[in-house]
């Protein structure tokens, strides 16, 4: 950031040099506000640390052996303390059967019940089945099912490695197959964090560009694109998004980005179009004209810069908006596949474990996802202030 | 017009004694508005306070209503109001509400934006004096049209169900002011409440306040930059500046014999029908000592060896207005406008709001498509020719607008903004040559070089009309188009930028098409004056003769509206 007061000299080839201070910019001026706020500032130190975290699980410097069954199967957190009725933890008394067996007992009503005595009535017949999705790795979380179906087939399941000096309690609990969930919810910040910055940056660049192209060309543009706009928007969502995954016929980190991305653009698409109606008939746009400036010029390096933090405010909503609707999207089991982990996969998991009366991989999944949704709200509000201080007045002290 | 005060001096109706206002900067910094004023507010008399933006006339009159935002600024507790011994300063919110609109009521500038558009202007006429008189709805509707008669509406009767939206300006003036009266204040305040109406509505207003006035033997606070409108209304005169007092008396001592520089520069600044010095007084030259410069008379006017540069012919524009869900209608803006620009000369365009004026300046310049005519430019018809052929002489037309503070890119740098149209028609061989025209110019419109490097809001209205300027300079234009370039101006920037328009069409021989709804500025600029009205030209003639001999009754009503100051009064 320059500082006002420093006098810089001109380029060394300039014939004269000029001593002047450096006037502050509108993003200068909004970053000092913004330094001011320190809600936003807080919440922007942890938006920053989750973003840190992201990247760094990306790059396999954190949470690189989160498949690691490190603990017991559902280890609880080290604080709870071990599961005593699931028998003596450190006992992979089976070596023969992946679940052991007192895990089961504990729970009165278990759903699951019957896929496991039928897994392990099918299980002398088991062999390692050929068509084995799991790629090398037994992560799958859809495994039991998986099981079950092959099991009332005959053919047996994968089981997962026997466990080898496995931990009773992990710090934050483990798993149905004894993973950290720390790590995993470290691990699945990278989808859901990444699937959410990466589908808003696709839906605010469709709108903006949409939007800025009817505001500024008007007339019959203007009235395609709205035509366009109002039947997208007349379909639900949800079956907008299953259609987009139909024609996508694939499932993964870049399908979730495209559906949400496509799908997610038309109230970006409003507001721009808004500002570019507004600023098109500004003098300076007029002025721009006068001098011959193109329409793209006038578009692009004229109006833009003066609504550039509506669509940067906008970005930041939907960061938020699309964070959740991965999660949304996952849970409802149309979000990444289940062999990648995210938020929202978790909370799916959990939802048969809860029966189980095993909360820790909820309330990881949860609390990480409320704190950065909540932090990315905040940030969200003081970045608006900043931009817009008009608005601030607006309130009041 | 200006009854004389018979009555006896008594106590005034508002002493205001050492009024000082700050207003809060955010953090600790505050910026002192209003820096110890005092006056009195005799009874039954107008009082003006006169001073340009900034001088602190506005807050001094909220402060006396009340009506300053509590959030951001404070009125010095040892400041006094005194109205009828009682100090209004510190007065609780409550007694200060009774005391407004009942005993003191105000109109303001926009009376488009004072008025609810969702009410009628009968509904907003009767809440007032149901709310402060408790008139039944039957009586408080039967006197609401007894007001809108008085103030000069056109069948009140039927006029009292309209909407805002369905008057004029002017109107919707009137009605503000019969909400003012309603509940007959002792005191009226009127805020700048001609400046955004045209001349002629502005003169009807100014006799209705006068009338009022006379009629409820009220006193009136009439805020204004112009010392032409106070000189045909006022009684007594205070002259502000920078939020202290510089001069008050009454009308006759200070436009007479004026004490003060700066009231005597203000007097001399604005331009006059009646002298045409080669350059207007500024300020500095009074607030300096020297007195005003070149005030030898200047020539004006077309010789017969003036070659015409644009040739227009039967200029035409309409608009398709949408009416219904399919319906259009076509809208004329300007029909049938011809005329001819000399080189090196000023055409003034004159006419009130919605005659067309800005609409031909927009169309010559192509930022609006013309419906039918022909511009001839060098004997080319520039109105036909396509975009790609247009651009060789969109260079050498540019235009000024109106407002220097909407008129520039709030993003770019002053240097960003006056290199970019070099660069886009490749003038200058490098970004080196480009910079070092740009500060050439900034020379040239009396800005200093470290200019370059700030952003617009960091200037004041006069120097970014400069910046405007530069900009059009850029180009090296043969044709200036100035769209009320100085409208928005104060009167001694006003005077500035007329100097320097003036230097450059001597320095460089341009021709401009200036358009203004100010015909003593038109007056003061242009060698010939083309009227228009409803979209139509009405008469074209030499400014001298036109201003002295009008031929069309339209132009003689026009010219008769305009404030002719003390002089016309005396």
């Amino acid at each position: 950031m320059a500082t006002p007061g420093a006098t810089l000299p001109r380029a060394a080839d300039g014939t004269r040099e000029i001593p002047h201070t450096v006037s502050p910019g509108l993003w200068t001026l909004a970053w000092r506000r913004l330094r001011a706020d320190r809600v936003g500032m807080v919440s922007l130190v942890i938006v920053f640390a989750f973003v840190v975290m992201m990247i760094l699980s990306g790059l396999g410097l954190v949470a690189k052996d989160w498949s690691r069954e490190a603990g017991v199967n559902y280890a609880p957190p080290s604080f709870v303390g071990a599961d005593v009725e699931a028998g003596t933890p450190a006992a992979p008394a089976a070596p023969e059967s992946a679940v052991p067996a007192g895990e089961y007992k504990s729970s009165i009503v278990d759903p699951l019940a019957d896929v496991i005595a039928e897994l392990k009535g099918a299980k002398p017949a088991a062999a390692p089945a050929p068509s084995a999705p799991s790629e090398g790795k037994s992560v799958d979380p859809l495994a039991d099912v998986m099981a079950d179906i092959r099991a009332s087939k005959g053919s047996g399941a994968a089981a997962p490695a026997p466990a080898e000096a496995r931990a009773a309690t992990l710090p934050f609990g483990g798993d149905k197959w004894g993973r950290d969930v720390i790590a995993k919810t470290i691990k699945g910040s990278e989808t859901s964090i990444f699937v959410g910055i990466a589908s808003a940056l696709v839906a605010t660049a469709l709108g903006t560009l949409f939007g800025a192209v009817a505001g500024y060309y008007g007339r019959w543009v203007d009235d395609a694109f709205n035509w366009f706009y109002s039947v997208f928007n007349a379909i639900p969502y949800l079956l907008l998004v299953l259609a987009v995954a139909a024609v996508l016929q694939q499932k993964g980190m870049l399908t979730i980005i495209l559906i949400l991305g496509l799908t997610g653009w038309t109230g970006v698409f409003r507001l721009i179009r808004a500002e570019y109606l507004k600023h098109k008939s500004r003098e300076y746009v007029q002025a721009a004209d006068a001098i011959g400036a193109s329409n793209a010029r006038r578009m692009f390096v004229h109006i833009f810069p003066n609504v550039s933090h509506v669509v940067l405010v906008q970005l930041s909503i939907l960061v938020v908006g699309f964070i959740k609707a991965e999660v949304i999207l996952s849970f409802l089991g149309f979000g990444v596949p289940v062999d990648v982990v995210s938020w929202g996969s978790m909370l799916n998991e959990a939802q048969n474990e809860l029966i189980l009366g095993k909360w820790w991989q909820l309330v990881a999944a949860t609390v990480a996802m409320a704190t950065l949704v909540t932090a990315f709200s905040l940030f969200t509000d003081a970045l608006r202030d900043a931009l817009d201080p008009k608005l601030k007045g607006l309130k009041g002290h | 017009m200006r009854p004389e005060s018979s009555k006896p001096a008594g106590e005034p109706l508002i002493q205001v004694r050492d009024l000082r206002v700050k207003f809060r900067l955010g953090g600790e910094a505050t910026f002192e508005a209003v820096k110890g004023v005092s006056f009195d507010i005799p009874e039954d008399s107008t009082v003006a306070l006169v001073g340009e933006s900034g001088s602190g006339k506005s807050v001094t009159a909220l402060a006396i209503l009340g009506l300053l935002p509590p959030e951001n600024s404070i009125v010095d507790p040892a400041s006094r109001i005194l109205f009828g011994g009682r100090n209004l300063v510190g007065l609780p919110a409550r007694a200060m509400r009774d005391l407004r609109g009942a005993d003191i009521s105000m109109i303001f500038q926009e009376p488009m934006t004072s008025l609810n558009p969702v009410f009628t202007v009968g509904y907003q006429l009767t809440e007032v004096l149901r709310l402060h008189r408790g008139l039944s709805a039957a009586a408080a509707r039967r006197r609401a049209v007894e007001l809108l008669d008085e103030v000069g509406i056109p069948e009140p009767k039927r006029r009292i169900d309209a909407y805002p939206s369905q008057m004029s300006g002017g109107q919707q003036q009137r009605v503000m002011i019969a909400m003012a009266i309603a509940c007959e204040p002792k005191l009226l305040i009127a805020d700048e409440p001609t400046t955004a109406l045209d001349v002629t509505i502005q003169k009807q207003i100014l006799e209705l306040i006068a009338d009022l006035k006379r009629r409820h033997r009220m006193s009136v606070l009439f805020i204004t930059h112009d010392l032409a409108v106070v000189g045909e209304i006022a009684d007594h005169v205070v002259v502000m500046r920078q939020g202290e007092v510089r001069e008050q008396g009454t009308a006759k001592a200070i436009f007479e014999s004026p004490g003060d520089a700066y009231t005597k520069a203000l007097l001399m600044c604005r331009p006059a029908l009646d002298r045409r010095p080669m350059r207007l007084p500024v300020i500095d030259d009074f607030m300096g000592g020297r007195g005003p410069q070149h005030i030898e008379e200047r020539a004006r006017g077309l010789a017969a060896s003036d070659s015409v540069i644009l040739d227009v012919k039967d200029l035409g524009k309409s608009f398709q207005v949408r009416e219904g869900l399919f319906g259009r209608r076509e809208f004329k803006a300007v029909a049938d406008v011809s005329f001819a620009l000399r080189r090196g000369r000023t055409l003034g365009l004159v006419g009130e709001s919605g005659s067309g004026k800005t609409t031909v300046g927009l169309t010559l310049m192509r930022l609006h498509q013309a419906t039918t005519g022909q511009a001839l430019f060098d004997g080319k018809d520039i109105l036909s020719m396509s975009e790609r052929a247009f651009m060789p002489y969109k260079r050498r037309i540019q235009i000024i607008f109106q407002n220097p503070y909407a008129s520039l890119n709030p993003r770019f740098t002053v240097g960003q903004i006056l290199t970019e149209p070099l660069a886009i028609h490749g003038i200058g061989a490098n970004a080196q040559e480009r910079t070092d025209h740009v500060f050439e110019l900034l020379g040239k419109v009396g800005l200093p070089d470290v200019s370059f490097y700030k952003y617009p809001h960091e200037f004041s209205g006069g120097q970014r009309q400069r910046i405007a300027i530069a900009r059009c300079l850029t180009l090296k234009p043969d044709i200036l188009i100035c769209d009320e370039s100085v409208s928005a101006l104060d009167v001694s920037v006003q005077a500035q930028v007329l100097n320097l328009l003036q230097d450059l069409q001597d320095e460089f021989g341009l021709s401009y098409l200036f358009i203004s709804h100010d015909l003593a500025v038109v007056k003061y600029i242009s060698d010939e004056v083309m009227v228009m009205n409803e979209g139509r030209v009405v008469e074209i003639a030499d400014a001298d003769t036109i201003y002295r001999n009008p031929r069309e009754p339209y132009t003689q009503r026009l010219l008769s509206a305009i404030p002719k100051g003390w002089h016309a009064a005396a």
